[in-house]
C-alpha cells in the first residue's frame, strides 16, 4: 500500500532547526512546544571530539505502544503510510500514550489533546514533502515510500548505513539516520 | 565523556517528564484499597457472613462505593482534555490495559450496588422502601449471595491488578516494566483493605482475622518488592538505574522510610505483636499501612516518569 | 513641537496596543499578536517578495490565509535559496506578529535614554527633525549629520542624507565585521570578497574555514553550498578553538590557540612554496613579487607554528598537501565578521595569499567572478559636493579603508575633530551592540544636537535617539529593486504582502517625506516608489509586471571563471595578484604578513569569543516570538576544566566580569568539550536592557556590553573586539 517514511543525512545536516520552525508556522504550534528537535551528540574529550547531529520528531513507528495504549481510540495509524495521527475530539487527555512513547514525542496541546508530528499528512495527501523535508536548507531530509523500492528514501537505505533511534524499544521507528 | 544537548522543551516533557501527579497515584491508591475491599467483603459473603449483625461486609459496599467515586473523580480531574471522557465508553481497545480499566469499573459500580443491596443500611432504606423487598429476594438466595460474593471477589481483583498492568504496559518506562506489578499493586490493596477494614471493623472476630490477613499480605507485600526490584537490577541498563532511584537515588527516603519503614515493617511488627496478644490492637499500625500504601502509589508513579531509556544532559 | 495636542504617553512597561487578531492558528504560533487585518478576506494568496531578516535577501513566497499572514517559504526560482529560507527567514511572520514592535512615530521626553516617550504623527516627527537639521546646517554644514546604515532598506535614506549634503553614511558592517577581508583581499587580487561572498563552496574540493562557523552563521547560501560540499565528500578544514558545527563535518579540525591563525597560514603557505605544490602556472602568469614573497616564508615552519598556534607540525604540514592536492578547487575561506586582533586585514591577506598559491581565485570551486544584472539607476540631481568630504578618516589615517568607517564617525562626535558631529540618523543597526565599548557609543550620543533611529523593533539604541520612527516590517513593504552580484543575474523585488498593523511605514516613504519637509523633493521625484522602480525596469528594457508576479527576474546565465573565459583581471598597482605589495610597504606596512603573538589575558580570566546563531540575526530578532521560542537566552560556553576550577556546573547562571570590571546580566552555564579550555565562548544578541523589548528584556547576556577594549586595524580601522578576557561572579554580586 504505502509506508512513509523519513531519512536523514546527519553527515549534511548542521542543527540549524529551520525544521523546527517551519514545522511551528506550517502546523500553528504553539509558542513553547515542539513538534520536532535538533539533539546534538557529542562524545570525546576536545579536541579529538565527534559530533552527531539529528532532526527528531514522532518516529510513526510500525508497532507504536502510543496507539495500543490509547483508550479512545483517538491515537490511531492513518489508513495510507502507517502514519501515526491523533482524532483530537477523541482524545480525553488521559496521558497514557505520552507516558507510552519511549521517544517522548508527544505533549500535551494547550487546548488538552494529545499531539505531535503528522507527517504534515495534509501537505503528503497534496503530493508534496511535510514542512520540514521542504525547507531543509541542507538539503539532509528525505521523505518517501519504503513499499516503493525507486523512492529516494529506499535508495538511500539500500546505499549507506543507517540507523533508527531505540531499536531495542521494539517500536520499529521509521525514521532513519544515515551515519 | 557524551554530551547529549536537545532543543525541545515541552511542557511535562522536559527536563524530565512529568504528566501526573497527585490525581493519578491517589486513585491507584484508592483503586487498590476498593480493590481489596471488594475481595475481602465478597470473601465474607461467600463465607456466608452477611448474616452475621456486625459483619463489616455490611458498610464495606458502599463506602467502597464513595471511596472508588473519590478516585474516579481524581481520575477525571486529572484529564486534560475532560469533556471528552466520554470517548472511553464509546470503544473497547483491547490492547489498551486503560481500556479495559474504564470498562472494569463501570462493572465494579453493579457490583458493588449488588452486595450493598443485601443488608441496605436504615438511611438508605427508609428514603427508599422499595429497596426493601429487593434485597430480602437477593439475601434469601444464598446461591445468589454467593454468586454476588465471587463477582465481587474477581471484579475487586481485576480491579487490583489492572492498575499495576496498566503501568507495566509502559515499557517506555523502565521502573514500570515489571510484570509483578500488577501483583504488587493487588497485594498492596489488599493490605490497605485488610488494615483499613480491621480499623473500621466492630467485630472482634473480623479484627482478628483482617489482622491476621493483614499481616500475610504486608509479608507477601516485602517479599514481591524484593523481587520487582531482584528483576529491574538484574535486567538492562535503564531499568538498573530506575531500582536505584528507590534503592539509593532520590526516592531513596521515602522509599525505605515511609514505605518500607513504616508502612510495612513497623505495621507488621505491631500487628504481629497484638496478633500474639503481646499488645492491644491499636489503630496505628492500620494507619500507617493505609499511608504506606498511598505513599508507594506516589514512588512508584513518580518515579517511574523520571526513569527513562535515554540519557539527556540538557534542555537548551 | 510646541503645539502637540496631548498624546498618549508610552510608559517604560511597554504595554503593548490590542486590537483583534484575525487568526488563532497564527496566533498560536507566534504567541499573542496586535494587528488589525482585512477580516473580509479569505482564502489562501501567495505574494513573492525577499526575506530582510538578515541582509541576504533570499527570495521568498509569502502566504497569506483568510487575511492572516501564515508563513513564509523560499522562492523556487530564487538563485540565493533555491526555494528554501533559512531558520530566521522560515519565522518571518515573527517579525510582523511582534508585539515589542515599534507602532507608531515616537518623540523624546526628558533626558536622553531614559526610554520615555511621546506618540507623536508623522508630520510632527518630520518637522522636529527638519528643525534640527536646517540648524545643524545652518551652524555646522551639512556634513554634521551622519548616517548609519544596514541592509538594503538604507538606500533611499543614504539618498536623502546626500542629497541633504552630508558624504558621512557609513554601514557597521566594514569596521566591525568585513572590512578587513575586503581590504585584505583588495590588497592582493585588487578586488574584495563581495556581499554575498564569491565564495564557489559548492563545488570546492577542499574547504578551508579559518574560524568561520557555517551551519551556525547561517547565510543561507553559504549553507546550502557548505552541505553541498560535505554531501559530495569534500575535504573540510576547521580551524577554530571552538568545536563549531562546522569541525563536527571536518576531516581535520585543529583547535587554534585564538589569535595566532597568521602563524598558520604563514606556515601552511612555508609547506606549499617549499615543496612547491602551488599552481606555478598561474602564479607565473598572474602573480606579483612572488620571489620576495617566497623568501620572506623561509622561517615559517611548520615546527616554528606549533608552540604559537598549538597544532603540531605533522598536521599543519598534512593539512597543507591536503589543501595543494585539491587546487585550484581548495577554498580557503575568507570568512565573514573577521575583526578579531586587531592584524586581522594583514590576516586576510594571508587567507588571500595561501588562495592566491593555490589558484583559486577566478577558478571553479574557489573564487567566481560575480554578475549581475544591467539595471540603470534613477535619474536624479548631482548631490552636492562637500567641500570638508568625510569625517571618519582624517588625513587618510587608514590608508587601507575603502569604505566609511563606523567607529571614526564616532570618535569625531565625541572630539568634534576634524569637524564637529551633531546630528545621527540611524537605520536598521543597533549601535550599542554592533561598535565596541559601548561607552563610547553614549557618550558620542550624549554630543548630539539630533538622534533619529529608524527601526522595527524599539532597540536599546533606539531608546537614546530623540525621534524614533517606526518602519513597517519587510512583509509589510517595498523596497529597493535587489540587483545581486552573484553566480548568476537576476532582480529581487520586495512588495507588500499585508499591510502595516499600526502607524508603521516603509523607508522609502520616510525618506521621501523627510526630502519634503527639508526641501529636497528634487531628489524624490517620483510619486511612490512603484513609479520608481517602473522607471528604472523599463529603462533596462525588463518587465515591471512579471517581476511583481514571480518576485525574481533571472537574466542570462553568463561565464563566471577564467576557464570559462572570464578576463583575468587585478585593479593592482600592479595589475596583478600582489604577493608582495609595494603599496603596504611605502604606506609604512608588512607587505607580507608578519606574525604577533596576541597579548595574554589577566589570570584567571578567559578570552571571550562571541558567534551566531541559525535562528537568530544580530540583536534584532529576540522579540520575534517563533524564533525566540527556538532560543530565548544565550549560554556561556565553558570547558568541563574551566568549570571544575571555577566552581561552575550546567545550567547555573553566573555573571561575567570583563578585565575593566563591566559585569554582565546573568548567563547560564553550558559545561562542554567543546571549547579550548581557556577560552569561553557566547552567542552575540542577547542581554537586552531596552525595556520596550519586553519578551527580550534581560534573557542572556550581552557579549557587546564586555566588549570594552578593541584593537584598531592600521590598515583600515577595523576595531578587533577578541580582545576581552572575562572571569565568573556569582549572580548576587
Amino acid at each position: 500500500m504505502a509506508r512513509y517514511a523519513m531519512v536523514i543525512d546527519t553527515a549534511r545536516c548542521v542543527g540549524c532547526m529551520d525544521c523546527v520552525v517551519a514545522c511551528k508556522t506550517e502546523n500553528g504550534v504553539p509558542e513553547g512546544y515542539d513538534r520536532d528537535w535538533i539533539a546534538y551528540e557529542t562524545t570525546g574529550a576536545f579536541p579529538s571530539l565527534h559530533m552527531q547531529i539529528r532532526s527528531e520528531r514522532c518516529n510513526h513507528c510500525d508497532n507504536p505502544p502510543c496507539v495500543f495504549c490509547c483508550p479512545c481510540g483517538a491515537s490511531h495509524i492513518h489508513e495510507r503510510g502507517g502514519v501515526v495521527l491523533v482524532h483530537h475530539d477523541k482524545c480525553s487527555g488521559c496521558k497514557a500514550c505520552i507516558a507510552a512513547c519511549p521517544y517522548d514525542a508527544r505533549f500535551i496541546h494547550p487546548e488538552g489533546y494529545a499531539d505531535k508530528c503528522t507527517f504534515c499528512i495534509h501537505r503528503v495527501e497534496e503530493g508534496r514533502d511535510p514542512a520540514c523535508v521542504a525547507v531543509c536548507p541542507t538539503h539532509c531530509m528525505h521523505f518517501g515510500d519504503l513499499e516503493d523500492p525507486n523512492s529516494n528514501v529506499s535508495r538511500l537505505l539500500a546505499s549507506r548505513t543507517h540507523h533508527a533511534l531505540l531499536p531495542e524499544a521494539g517500536t520499529k521507528p521509521q525514521l532513519w539516520y544515515l551515519d | 565523556m557524551l554530551e547529549l544537548v536537545t532543543t525541545r522543551t515541552n511542557p511535562m516533557i522536559d527536563p524530565s517528564l512529568y504528566i501526573w501527579g497527585w490525581e493519578i497515584p491517589v486513585y491507584l491508591f484508592l483503586g487498590g484499597l476498593v480493590a481489596g475491599m471488594m475481595m475481602i467483603s465478597g470473601y465474607f459473603l461467600f463465607k456466608g457472613r452477611q448474616r452475621e449483625v456486625s459483619c463489616s461486609c455490611l458498610t464495606l459496599p458502599l463506602l467502597s462505593v464513595v471511596l472508588l467515586s473519590l478516585g474516579m473523580l481524581a481520575l477525571f480531574i486529572d484529564l486534560s482534555h475532560r469533556w471528552h471522557f466520554w470517548r472511553m465508553y464509546t470503544t473497547f481497545e483491547p490492547t489498551s490495559p486503560m481500556s479495559w480499566g474504564s470498562w472494569i469499573l463501570l462493572l465494579v459500580y453493579p457490583a458493588l450496588l449488588a452486595n450493598a443491596l443485601i443488608r441496605p443500611p436504615a438511611w438508605i432504606t427508609s428514603r427508599l422502601p422499595w429497596v426493601i423487598p429487593l434485597s430480602q429476594r437477593i439475601a434469601e438466595r444464598s446461591a445468589t449471595v454467593k454468586f454476588i460474593g465471587i463477582v465481587n471477589m474477581l471484579l475487586g481483583g481485576l480491579l487490583g491488578i489492572y492498575t499495576g498492568i496498566l503501568l507495566s504496559a509502559f515499557g517506555a518506562r523502565p521502573l514500570w516494566n515489571s510484570s509483578i506489578l500488577g501483583l504488587l499493586f493487588l497485594t498492596s490493596g489488599l493490605s490497605s483493605a485488610a488494615a483499613f477494614v480491621h480499623m473500621v471493623a466492630s467485630d472482634p472476630y473480623e479484627q482478628k482475622l483482617l489482622a491476621k490477613a493483614d499481616n500475610g499480605f504486608l509479608t507477601l507485600e516485602l517479599v514481591i518488592i524484593a523481587l520487582f526490584l531482584i528483576g529491574l537490577v538484574s535486567s538492562a541498563q535503564p531499568h538498573m538505574e530506575a531500582a536505584h532511584l528507590l534503592l539509593s537515588g532520590s526516592y531513596a527516603p521515602v522509599f525505605w522510610v515511609f514505605v518500607v519503614g513504616l508502612g510495612i515493617v513497623l505495621p507488621l511488627v505491631i500487628q504481629s505483636m497484638a496478633v500474639n496478644y503481646k499488645i492491644a490492637h491499636t489503630p496505628v499500625a492500620p494507619i500507617l499501612v493505609v499511608l504506606g500504601g498511598l505513599i508507594l502509589r506516589f514512588v512508584i508513579v513518580h518515579a517511574g516518569q523520571v526513569s527513562h531509556w535515554t540519557r539527556v544532559v540538557s534542555s537548551h | 513641537m510646541n503645539s502637540l495636542s496631548r498624546r498618549r504617553f508610552l510608559k517604560i512597561s511597554g504595554t503593548a496596543v490590542g486590537v483583534a487578531a484575525a487568526s488563532t492558528a497564527a496566533m498560536r504560533a507566534a504567541g499573542t499578536i496586535t494587528l488589525t487585518t482585512q477580516q473580509t478576506e479569505k482564502g489562501v494568496r501567495t505574494v513573492p517578495t525577499y526575506c530582510d531578516i538578515c541582509f541576504w535577501k533570499c527570495g521568498t513566497i509569502a502566504t497569506v490565509r483568510d487575511g492572516a499572514l501564515w508563513k513564509v517559504e523560499g522562492n523556487p526560482i530564487d538563485p540565493l535559496s533555491r526555494g528554501r529560507l533559512c531558520p530566521r527567514g522560515t519565522g518571518g511572520v515573527g517579525a510582523h506578529y511582534d508585539p515589542d514592535r515599534l507602532k507608531a512615530p515616537l518623540l523624546r521626553k526628558k533626558k536622553r535614554g531614559q526610554e520615555e516617550w511621546v506618540e507623536v504623527t508623522w508630520d510632527e516627527a518630520f518637522d522636529f527633525i527638519a528643525q534640527k537639521m536646517q540648524a545643524i546646517k545652518q551652524r555646522y554644514g551639512p556634513e554634521a549629520v551622519a548616517l548609519f546604515s544596514h541592509g538594503i532598506g538604507g538606500n533611499f535614506l543614504k539618498h536623502m542624507i546626500k542629497a541633504y549634503g552630508s558624504p558621512n553614511v557609513a554601514a557597521p558592517s566594514f569596521a566591525q565585521c568585513r572590512g578587513p577581508r575586503d581590504v585584505g583581499f583588495r590588497l592582493t587580487f585588487g578586488e574584495d570578497v563581495s556581499s554575498p561572498e564569491r565564495t564557489d563552496i559548492r563545488n570546492a574540493r577542499c574547504l578551508v574555514l579559518i574560524g568561520n562557523h557555517l551551519g551556525e552563521n547561517m547565510h543561507n547560501t553559504q549553507v546550502q553550498e557548505f552541505a553541498d560540499a560535505v554531501g559530495n565528500g569534500a575535504t573540510v578544514i576547521v580551524v577554530d578553538p571552538r568545536f563549531s558545527i562546522a569541525a563536527g563535518k571536518a576531516s581535520y579540525y585543529l583547535p587554534i590557540k585564538p589569535g595566532t591563525d597568521i602563524a598558520l597560514l604563514l606556515a601552511w603557505m612555508h609547506v606549499i612554496v617549499t615543496e612547491r605544490l602551488y599552481d606555478r602556472d598561474y602564479v607565473a602568469q598572474h602573480g606579483f613579487g612572488f620571489d620576495q614573497f617566497a623568501a620572506s616564508l623561509a622561517p615559517f615552519t611548520p615546527a616554528w607554528a606549533y608552540p604559537e598556534t598549538g597544532i603540531e607540525p605533522d598536521v599543519i604540514a598534512a593539512t597543507a598537501r591536503e589543501m595543494a592536492a585539491h587546487k585550484p578547487a581548495t577554498l580557503v575561506h575568507p570568512g565573514r565578521h573577521v575583526t578579531w586582533y586587531g592584524d586581522d586585514a594583514q590576516r586576510s591577506r594571508a587567507i588571500a595569499l595561501l588562495n592566491a598559491l593555490l589558484g583559486s581565485w577566478g577558478r571553479k570551486g574557489g573564487f567566481y567572478t560575480p554578475v549581475s544584472m544591467d539595471l540603470p539607476a534613477y535619474p536624479y540631481p548631482e548631490y552636492p559636493v562637500s567641500a570638508r568630504g568625510n569625517v571618519d578618516n582624517p588625513g587618510h589615517k587608514y590608508p587601507f579603508a575603502h569604505e566609511t568607517i563606523t567607529t571614526g564617525i564616532r570618535e569625531a562626535t565625541i572630539t568634534s575633530h576634524p569637524y564637529p558631529i551633531m546630528g545621527w540618523w540611524v537605520y536598521a543597526t543597533n549601535l550599542l551592540h554592533a561598535l565596541p565599548n559601548e561607552a563610547e557609543t553614549i557618550k558620542a550620543i550624549e554630543n548630539l544636537d539630533l538622534m533619529v533611529v529608524v527601526d522595527v523593533i524599539p532597540s536599546e539604541t533606539a531608546g537614546w535617539a530623540d525621534v524614533v520612527l517606526p518602519e513597517s516590517v519587510y512583509l509589510e513593504r517595498h523596497d529597493d529593486l535587489n540587483v545581486e552580484w552573484f553566480r548568476e543575474p537576476f532582480i529581487g523585488l520586495r512588495q507588500p504582502v499585508v499591510p502595516s498593523p499600526h502607524d508603521q511605514k516603509p523607508n522609502w516613504w520616510i525618506a521621501k517625506k523627510m526630502a519634503d519637509h527639508l526641501g529636497l523633493g528634487a531628489y524624490f521625484p517620483w510619486k511612490d516608489i512603484e513609479e520608481y522602480h517602473r522607471y528604472r525596469m523599463t529603462a533596462g528594457g525588463f518587465d515591471y509586471d512579471a517581476l511583481k508576479k514571480d518576485g525574481i527576474l533571472l537574466g542570462p546565465k553568463q561565464p563566471v571563471y577564467f576557464d570559462e573565459g572570464v578576463k583575468p583581471v587585478f585593479p593592482t598597482p600592479s595589475g596583478k595578484i600582489e604577493f608582495y605589495s609595494p603599496q603596504l610597504q611605502q604606506a609604512g606596512f608588512d607587505p607580507v604578513p608578519v606574525y604577533h603573538r596576541p597579548p595574554a589575558g589577566p589570570p584567571g580570566y578567559y578570552r571571550l569569543l562571541f558567534g551566531r546563531s541559525p535562528v537568530h540575526s544580530f540583536s534584532r530578532t529576540h522579540t520575534n516570538r517563533i524564533l525566540s521560542d527556538a532560543m530565548s537566552e544565550n549560554e556561556i560556553w565553558v570547558h568541563t576544566q574551566t568549570a571544575l576550577r571555577n566552581g561552575l556546573s550546567e545550567g547555573l547562571y553566573v555573571r561575567l566580569k570583563n578585565q575593566d570590571g563591566v559585569v554582565s546580566n546573568r548567563i547560564k552555564v553550558n559545561v562542554t568539550e567543546r571549547i579550548r579550555p581557556e577560552c569561553v565562548y557566547m552567542v552575540h544578541g542577547f542581554g537586552h536592557t531596552s525595556r520596550m523589548l519586553t519578551h527580550a528584556f534581560g534573557k542572556g547576556a550581552s557579549d557587546a556590553q564586555l566588549v570594552t577594549r578593541y584593537t584598531t586595524d592600521p590598515l583600515m580601522g577595523g576595531t578587533a573586539m577578541n580582545v576581552n578576557f572575562v572571569t565568573f561572579v556569582p549572580v548576587e554580586a
